[in-house]
Protein backbone atom coordinates (compact mmCIF):
# COMPACT_ATOMS: atom_id res chain seq x y z
CA UNK A 1 0.00 0.00 0.00
CA UNK A 2 2.83 2.47 1.12
CA UNK A 3 4.10 2.14 -2.40
CA UNK A 4 1.25 2.70 -4.22
CA UNK A 5 0.12 5.99 -2.66
CA UNK A 6 3.99 6.35 -3.43
CA UNK A 7 3.44 5.99 -7.12
CA UNK A 8 0.22 8.29 -7.47
CA UNK A 9 2.49 10.87 -5.44
CA UNK A 10 5.14 10.69 -7.65
CA UNK A 11 2.84 10.71 -10.61
CA UNK A 12 0.98 14.04 -9.54
CA UNK A 13 4.55 15.12 -8.92
CA UNK A 14 5.72 14.53 -12.48
CA UNK A 15 2.38 16.03 -13.66
CA UNK A 16 2.45 19.26 -11.92
CA UNK A 17 6.07 19.81 -13.15
CA UNK A 18 4.51 20.90 -16.39
CA UNK A 19 3.23 24.18 -17.59
CA UNK A 20 -1.09 24.19 -16.52
CA UNK A 21 -1.56 25.51 -20.20
CA UNK A 22 0.04 22.37 -21.61
CA UNK A 23 -1.69 20.29 -19.45
CA UNK A 24 -4.94 21.73 -20.49
CA UNK A 25 -3.66 21.38 -24.26
CA UNK A 26 -2.36 17.93 -24.20
CA UNK A 27 -5.60 16.57 -21.73
CA UNK A 28 -7.78 18.27 -24.64
CA UNK A 29 -6.28 16.50 -27.82
CA UNK A 30 -6.60 13.50 -25.82
CA UNK A 31 -10.44 14.79 -25.16
CA UNK A 32 -10.97 15.63 -28.48
CA UNK A 33 -9.79 11.65 -29.98
CA UNK A 34 -11.99 10.13 -27.57
CA UNK A 35 -15.21 12.23 -28.29
CA UNK A 36 -14.59 10.90 -31.96
CA UNK A 37 -15.48 7.66 -30.46
CA UNK A 38 -18.87 8.47 -30.62
CA UNK A 39 -18.74 8.21 -35.03
CA UNK A 40 -19.45 4.47 -33.98
CA UNK A 41 -22.86 4.66 -33.51
CA UNK A 42 -23.73 6.84 -36.71
CA UNK A 43 -21.72 4.59 -38.60
CA UNK A 44 -23.49 1.68 -37.55
CA UNK A 45 -26.67 2.91 -37.88
CA UNK A 46 -26.09 4.80 -40.88
CA UNK A 47 -24.76 1.15 -42.47
CA UNK A 48 -27.75 -0.94 -41.16
CA UNK A 49 -30.30 2.14 -42.99
CA UNK A 50 -28.19 1.74 -46.17
CA UNK A 51 -28.40 -2.14 -45.68
CA UNK A 52 -32.25 -2.21 -45.10
CA UNK A 53 -32.82 0.06 -48.27
CA UNK A 54 -31.02 -1.64 -50.31
CA UNK A 55 -32.74 -5.03 -49.87
CA UNK A 56 -36.10 -2.83 -50.25
CA UNK A 57 -34.52 -2.03 -53.56
CA UNK A 58 -33.85 -4.71 -54.65
CA UNK A 59 -37.35 -6.50 -54.16
CA UNK A 60 -39.36 -3.45 -55.46
CA UNK A 61 -36.77 -1.37 -58.02
CA UNK A 62 -39.57 0.38 -58.98
CA UNK A 63 -39.85 2.73 -55.67
CA UNK A 64 -35.86 3.40 -56.23
CA UNK A 65 -36.19 7.08 -55.75
CA UNK A 66 -38.34 7.56 -52.75
CA UNK A 67 -36.64 4.56 -50.80
CA UNK A 68 -33.60 6.46 -51.29
CA UNK A 69 -34.89 9.45 -50.18
CA UNK A 70 -36.21 8.54 -47.25
CA UNK A 71 -32.78 6.85 -46.59
CA UNK A 72 -30.57 9.40 -47.01
CA UNK A 73 -33.41 11.74 -44.64
CA UNK A 74 -33.11 9.36 -42.38
CA UNK A 75 -29.32 8.70 -42.20
CA UNK A 76 -29.30 12.73 -41.68
CA UNK A 77 -31.71 12.58 -38.65
CA UNK A 78 -28.64 8.83 -37.25
CA UNK A 79 -25.67 11.02 -38.28
CA UNK A 80 -27.04 14.08 -35.50
CA UNK A 81 -25.08 12.10 -32.60
CA UNK A 82 -22.00 12.18 -34.64
CA UNK A 83 -22.29 15.85 -35.43
CA UNK A 84 -22.26 16.41 -31.93
CA UNK A 85 -19.19 14.75 -31.23
CA UNK A 86 -17.55 16.24 -33.91
CA UNK A 87 -18.50 20.16 -32.79
CA UNK A 88 -17.33 18.99 -29.18
CA UNK A 89 -13.79 17.75 -30.98
CA UNK A 90 -13.46 20.85 -32.56
CA UNK A 91 -13.87 23.10 -30.27
CA UNK A 92 -11.48 21.05 -27.91
CA UNK A 93 -8.63 21.67 -30.62
CA UNK A 94 -9.85 25.02 -31.98
CA UNK A 95 -11.98 27.08 -29.68
CA UNK A 96 -10.61 25.90 -26.10
CA UNK A 97 -12.72 27.21 -23.26
CA UNK A 98 -11.17 25.86 -20.76
CA UNK A 99 -7.74 27.49 -21.85
CA UNK A 100 -9.76 30.75 -20.47
CA UNK A 101 -9.93 29.70 -16.83
CA UNK A 102 -6.38 29.04 -16.44
CA UNK B 1 -4.01 25.00 -32.11
CA UNK B 2 -4.17 29.29 -32.09
CA UNK B 3 -6.45 30.53 -34.32
CA UNK B 4 -8.11 27.36 -35.67
CA UNK B 5 -10.23 27.56 -39.23
CA UNK B 6 -12.46 30.28 -38.65
CA UNK B 7 -12.93 33.01 -41.39
CA UNK B 8 -10.51 36.03 -41.76
CA UNK B 9 -11.48 39.13 -41.67
CA UNK B 10 -11.86 40.86 -45.13
CA UNK B 11 -12.27 44.66 -43.59
CA UNK B 12 -13.77 46.55 -40.77
CA UNK B 13 -17.04 49.12 -41.01
CA UNK B 14 -17.29 51.31 -38.00
CA UNK B 15 -16.49 48.41 -35.68
CA UNK B 16 -18.17 45.72 -37.49
CA UNK B 17 -16.14 42.93 -38.40
CA UNK B 18 -16.86 41.91 -42.27
CA UNK B 19 -15.30 38.46 -42.69
CA UNK B 20 -14.72 36.47 -45.35
CA UNK B 21 -18.09 34.55 -45.06
CA UNK B 22 -20.41 37.84 -45.49
CA UNK B 23 -18.35 39.25 -48.86
CA UNK B 24 -18.74 35.29 -50.15
CA UNK B 25 -22.15 35.23 -49.20
CA UNK B 26 -22.70 38.63 -51.31
CA UNK B 27 -20.74 37.33 -54.04
CA UNK B 28 -22.78 34.16 -54.43
CA UNK B 29 -26.08 36.82 -53.86
CA UNK B 30 -25.06 38.51 -56.64
CA UNK B 31 -24.32 35.54 -58.96
CA UNK B 32 -27.21 34.19 -57.99
CA UNK B 33 -29.66 37.24 -58.88
CA UNK B 34 -27.87 38.08 -62.20
CA UNK B 35 -28.05 34.78 -63.25
CA UNK B 36 -31.81 34.52 -62.54
CA UNK B 37 -32.21 37.92 -63.86
CA UNK B 38 -30.56 37.09 -67.06
CA UNK B 39 -32.42 33.83 -67.43
CA UNK B 40 -36.01 34.53 -67.38
CA UNK B 41 -35.67 38.27 -69.04
CA UNK B 42 -37.37 37.09 -72.16
CA UNK B 43 -39.48 33.49 -71.61
CA UNK B 44 -40.62 32.08 -75.18
CA UNK B 45 -43.67 30.23 -75.22
CA UNK B 46 -40.97 27.30 -77.14
CA UNK B 47 -38.43 26.82 -75.00
CA UNK B 48 -34.65 27.23 -75.94
CA UNK B 49 -31.45 25.29 -74.90
CA UNK B 50 -31.28 27.55 -71.50
CA UNK B 51 -35.07 27.85 -70.76
CA UNK B 52 -35.90 24.18 -70.88
CA UNK B 53 -32.97 23.76 -68.11
CA UNK B 54 -34.59 26.50 -66.24
CA UNK B 55 -38.02 25.43 -66.41
CA UNK B 56 -36.90 21.18 -65.40
CA UNK B 57 -34.89 23.06 -62.30
CA UNK B 58 -38.21 24.60 -61.23
CA UNK B 59 -40.62 22.05 -62.03
CA UNK B 60 -38.29 19.34 -59.71
CA UNK B 61 -38.62 22.10 -57.34
CA UNK B 62 -41.80 22.16 -57.61
CA UNK B 63 -42.47 18.29 -57.50
CA UNK B 64 -40.35 17.57 -54.26
CA UNK B 65 -41.83 20.18 -52.47
CA UNK B 66 -45.25 18.65 -53.81
CA UNK B 67 -44.21 15.35 -52.84
CA UNK B 68 -42.65 16.45 -49.41
CA UNK B 69 -45.13 18.58 -47.88
CA UNK B 70 -48.31 17.97 -50.26
CA UNK B 71 -50.24 19.95 -52.42
CA UNK B 72 -51.70 22.20 -50.40
CA UNK B 73 -48.62 23.68 -49.33
CA UNK B 74 -47.06 24.50 -52.83
CA UNK B 75 -46.45 28.23 -51.78
CA UNK B 76 -43.27 27.55 -50.11
CA UNK B 77 -42.12 26.23 -53.44
CA UNK B 78 -39.88 29.20 -54.00
CA UNK B 79 -38.12 29.40 -50.56
CA UNK B 80 -37.33 25.89 -50.77
CA UNK B 81 -35.86 26.41 -53.88
CA UNK B 82 -34.18 29.39 -53.05
CA UNK B 83 -33.16 27.70 -50.03
CA UNK B 84 -31.64 24.62 -51.56
CA UNK B 85 -30.03 26.60 -54.37
CA UNK B 86 -28.18 28.73 -52.27
CA UNK B 87 -27.02 26.09 -50.31
CA UNK B 88 -25.67 23.90 -53.23
CA UNK B 89 -24.40 26.69 -54.53
CA UNK B 90 -22.49 27.92 -51.13
CA UNK B 91 -21.36 24.45 -50.76
CA UNK B 92 -19.94 23.79 -54.02
CA UNK B 93 -17.83 27.49 -53.83
CA UNK B 94 -14.82 25.53 -52.59
CA UNK B 95 -14.47 24.01 -55.72
CA UNK B 96 -13.20 27.81 -56.97
CA UNK B 97 -10.93 28.31 -54.02
CA UNK B 98 -13.62 30.51 -51.97
CA UNK B 99 -14.02 29.58 -48.52
CA UNK B 100 -17.80 28.01 -48.28
CA UNK B 101 -19.74 30.15 -46.04
CA UNK B 102 -21.63 27.29 -44.76
CA UNK B 103 -18.44 26.64 -43.10
CA UNK B 104 -19.54 29.21 -40.40
CA UNK B 105 -21.85 28.53 -38.10
CA UNK B 106 -23.38 31.85 -37.98
CA UNK B 107 -24.30 31.19 -41.66
CA UNK B 108 -26.23 27.64 -40.52
CA UNK B 109 -27.65 28.85 -37.74
CA UNK B 110 -29.36 31.59 -39.11
CA UNK B 111 -30.76 29.40 -41.68
CA UNK B 112 -31.83 26.82 -39.05
CA UNK B 113 -33.37 30.08 -36.88
CA UNK B 114 -35.35 30.72 -40.01
CA UNK B 115 -36.79 27.08 -40.52
CA UNK B 116 -37.72 27.42 -36.84
CA UNK B 117 -39.32 30.76 -37.16
CA UNK B 118 -40.94 29.16 -40.29
CA UNK B 119 -42.26 25.82 -38.34
CA UNK B 120 -43.92 27.81 -35.53
CA UNK B 121 -45.54 30.82 -37.17
CA UNK B 122 -47.19 28.60 -39.62
CA UNK B 123 -47.99 25.95 -36.91
CA UNK B 124 -49.80 28.53 -35.47
CA UNK B 125 -51.01 29.62 -38.19
CA UNK B 126 -52.74 26.11 -39.39
CA UNK B 127 -53.77 25.63 -36.24
CA UNK B 128 -54.62 28.39 -34.27
CA UNK B 129 -52.40 29.74 -31.85
CA UNK B 130 -54.26 27.42 -28.80
CA UNK B 131 -54.22 24.35 -30.65
CA UNK B 132 -50.58 25.16 -31.76
CA UNK B 133 -49.42 25.30 -27.77
CA UNK B 134 -52.05 22.53 -26.92
CA UNK B 135 -50.10 20.03 -29.37
CA UNK B 136 -47.04 20.27 -27.22
CA UNK B 137 -48.98 18.51 -24.31
CA UNK B 138 -49.32 15.34 -26.48
CA UNK B 139 -50.15 12.36 -25.62
CA UNK B 140 -49.52 13.18 -22.13
CA UNK B 141 -49.29 16.31 -20.36
CA UNK B 142 -46.40 15.52 -18.28
CA UNK B 143 -44.27 15.02 -21.65
CA UNK B 144 -44.49 18.83 -22.14
CA UNK B 145 -40.84 19.86 -21.21
CA UNK B 146 -39.82 16.85 -23.09
CA UNK B 147 -41.45 18.26 -26.41
CA UNK B 148 -40.50 21.54 -25.87
CA UNK B 149 -36.90 20.41 -25.46
CA UNK B 150 -37.39 18.25 -28.62
CA UNK B 151 -38.41 21.30 -30.15
CA UNK B 152 -35.54 23.46 -28.92
CA UNK B 153 -33.24 20.74 -30.37
CA UNK B 154 -34.41 21.08 -33.99
CA UNK B 155 -32.68 23.88 -34.76
CA UNK B 156 -29.04 23.14 -33.20
CA UNK B 157 -29.15 19.71 -34.69
CA UNK B 158 -30.23 21.14 -38.10
CA UNK B 159 -27.36 24.16 -38.12
CA UNK B 160 -24.80 22.00 -36.69
CA UNK B 161 -25.01 19.48 -38.91
CA UNK B 162 -24.47 21.28 -42.18
CA UNK B 163 -21.98 23.07 -40.42
CA UNK B 164 -19.98 19.85 -38.92
CA UNK B 165 -20.40 18.22 -42.51
CA UNK B 166 -18.99 21.45 -44.47
CA UNK B 167 -16.23 21.81 -41.67
CA UNK B 168 -15.05 18.39 -41.29
CA UNK B 169 -14.39 18.22 -45.15
CA UNK B 170 -12.86 21.97 -44.81
CA UNK B 171 -10.48 20.53 -42.09
CA UNK B 172 -9.89 16.97 -43.79
CA UNK B 173 -8.61 18.58 -47.05
CA UNK B 174 -6.89 21.55 -45.35
CA UNK B 175 -4.78 18.69 -43.41
CA UNK B 176 -4.66 16.65 -46.87
CA UNK B 177 -2.49 19.72 -48.18
CA UNK B 178 -0.68 20.50 -45.53
CA UNK B 179 0.43 16.73 -45.36
CA UNK B 180 1.15 16.51 -49.17
CA UNK B 181 3.03 19.82 -49.11
CA UNK B 182 5.74 19.00 -46.66
CA UNK B 183 5.64 15.70 -47.94
CA UNK B 184 6.92 16.40 -51.24
CA UNK B 185 9.15 19.18 -49.79
CA UNK B 186 10.91 16.42 -47.63
CA UNK B 187 11.08 13.97 -51.15
CA UNK B 188 11.85 16.30 -53.68
CA UNK B 189 13.32 19.15 -51.83
CA UNK B 190 12.43 22.93 -51.17
CA UNK B 191 13.79 24.15 -54.61
CA UNK B 192 10.70 22.57 -56.62
CA UNK B 193 6.64 23.81 -55.85
CA UNK B 194 4.80 21.07 -54.32
CA UNK B 195 3.76 18.99 -57.21
CA UNK B 196 2.71 16.11 -54.93
CA UNK B 197 -0.51 18.59 -53.92
CA UNK B 198 -1.61 19.09 -57.08
CA UNK B 199 -3.68 16.12 -58.57
CA UNK B 200 -4.04 14.34 -55.51
CA UNK B 201 -6.40 16.41 -53.80
CA UNK B 202 -9.10 16.19 -56.45
CA UNK B 203 -10.33 12.83 -55.39
CA UNK B 204 -11.78 14.11 -52.15
CA UNK B 205 -13.00 17.42 -53.81
CA UNK B 206 -15.17 15.26 -55.75
CA UNK B 207 -16.23 13.73 -52.02
CA UNK B 208 -15.89 16.45 -49.89
CA UNK B 209 -17.25 19.33 -51.94
CA UNK B 210 -19.23 17.75 -54.30
CA UNK B 211 -20.91 15.00 -52.80
CA UNK B 212 -21.39 15.61 -49.46
CA UNK B 213 -21.92 19.64 -50.21
CA UNK B 214 -24.64 18.81 -52.81
CA UNK B 215 -25.97 16.00 -50.38
CA UNK B 216 -26.17 18.02 -47.10
CA UNK B 217 -27.89 20.95 -48.84
CA UNK B 218 -30.59 18.84 -50.02
CA UNK B 219 -30.97 17.38 -46.76
CA UNK B 220 -31.19 20.60 -45.11
CA UNK B 221 -33.94 21.57 -47.39
CA UNK B 222 -35.95 18.19 -47.08
CA UNK B 223 -35.80 18.41 -43.36
CA UNK B 224 -37.09 22.26 -43.15
CA UNK B 225 -39.96 21.67 -45.15
CA UNK B 226 -40.47 17.70 -43.78
CA UNK B 227 -40.02 19.65 -40.19
CA UNK B 228 -42.82 22.47 -41.70
CA UNK B 229 -45.60 19.75 -43.01
CA UNK B 230 -45.30 18.40 -39.53
CA UNK B 231 -46.16 21.06 -38.16
CA UNK B 232 -48.88 22.62 -39.96
CA UNK B 233 -50.93 18.87 -40.55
Amino acid sequence: MEVEVNFIVRFLNWLASFEPKVLVLAASAIGAGLAMIAGIGPGIGQGYAAGKSTEMVGRRPKHQSSVVRVMLLGQAVAQTTGIYALIIALVLMFANPLLKLL
Amino acid sequence: MEGGFGPTVVFEVAGIQVTETVTVTWFIMAVLIIFSILVTRNLKKVPGPVQSVVETTVSAINNLTAQTMGEDKMGFAPYMGTLLIYLAVANLIGLIGMRPPTADVNTTMSLAMMTFVLIHINGARSKGVGGYLKSFAEPLAPLLPLNIIGELANPISLGFRLFGNIVGGLVIMSLVYGGLESLSTSLLGSSIPPILSAGIPAVLHVYFDMFAGVLQSFIFTMLTMVYIAMAMD
